[in-house]
């Protein structure tokens, strides 16, 4: 059982993510480096968060083309579980392994803070350790968060159980003002049809230790090793 | 013969159905600061491509269509239009 955290250039969580993983989880883990089409027989992959080849052109424009995200996409086709955090996220949706696109923060601005989400559905490999409903606070840092998608998706999303996480009070309302950045729907987190893939704007790796003022974020990664003893 | 060198231009936009913001506070502000007669603004990307000569007008055309479709779009949000110039 093994983790593998993709390393792009400009990525910068991927040592935050690895931390947890070794120190936190104690679980195997090891580095990707985006060039390699190599998985390294890992179990797990995390798309950590960054600015993956300085966001040029898009976020996630560019990674999505690199020699590793190839291996990724046919992981994930075989039931992988792949987590993409943040700009993991967008590098997910523009890679086609996860529906819609994440712009621009309605805002303009940068925001980096402590948000509240609800988990919508406990029952993915992501969230098994969390009840529905129940409210995590778990950190984001973006400017490009603000999920989007047709009509026809979101309707798909929402029928499916896509929709894993979304932006709430601290008591769990889903209101405009808990919505940091303007994404459809309160937007936070979604699934891909076999539920083995999720991306996530928040990040559960900077939540995951009393030191850093929050733990919650770990849930996350506690359900993915119960998944992943499960396989 | 060799076909003469060309120049691509791509200019991609969100599609209109997709919230502008930036294109929003633009407006607002130009609002503000007093100019007239404008009914919305949308901000959008613009690529130059200059090409070397190696491709014949309708292979260049195929070409800079894949290359926007592909690469500098992201058709969930956006669109293009480009033009070639000789």
């Amino acid at each position: 059982m093994k983790f593998g955290v993709i390393i792009f250039p400009g990525s910068n969580c991927d040592h935050d993510a690895y931390w947890t993983i070794q120190h936190v989880a104690r679980q195997p883990v090891t580095f990707l480096w985006h060039e390699s089409h190599d998985l390294e027989n890992c179990d797990a992959i995390i798309v950590p968060g960054g600015f993956a080849y300085g966001d040029y052109l898009r976020t996630g424009a560019i990674a999505k083309f690199s020699p590793v995200m190839d291996s990724v996409r046919k992981f994930a086709a075989g039931g992988g579980l792949v987590l993409g955090i943040c700009n993991g996220f967008q590098i997910l949706c523009e890679s086609g392994l996860l529906p819609g696109a994440l712009m621009r923060n309605v805002g303009l601005k940068y925001v980096c803070k402590p948000v509240y989400v609800r988990v919508e559905n406990a029952n993915t490999p992501f969230t098994s350790t969390c009840r529905e409903g129940e409210v995590l606070t778990i950190p984001i840092g973006h400017m490009e968060g603000n999920y989007f998608c047709d009509e026809a998706t979101l309707a798909e999303l929402r029928r499916d159980q896509r929709i894993v996480f979304r932006y709430a009070t601290p008591d769990g309302d889903i209101t405009p003002a808990a919505n940091p950045n303007g994404s459809l729907d309160n937007i936070a987190g979604i699934c891909s049809p076999g539920r083995n893939v999720l991306g996530m704007m928040p990040h559960p790796e900077r939540s995951s230790e009393p030191e850093l003022g929050c733990t919650e974020g770990f849930k996350i990664f506690e359900s993915l090793v119960g998944a992943m003893a499960e396989k | 013969m060799l076909a003469t060198p060309m120049k691509a231009y791509v200019y991609v936009s969100l599609k209109k159905s997709v919230l502008d913001p930036q294109g929003k506070t633009i407006h607002s502000a130009l609002k503000k600061m007093g100019y007239r007669g404008l009914e919305e603004v949308r901000q959008g990307k613009y690529f130059e491509l200059t090409l070397d000569g190696g491709l014949t007008r309708p292979e260049a055309e195929a070409e800079i269509g894949r290359i926007a479709r592909e690469v500098l779009t992201n058709p969930v949000i956006e669109e293009f239009r480009f033009s070639l110039e000789e």
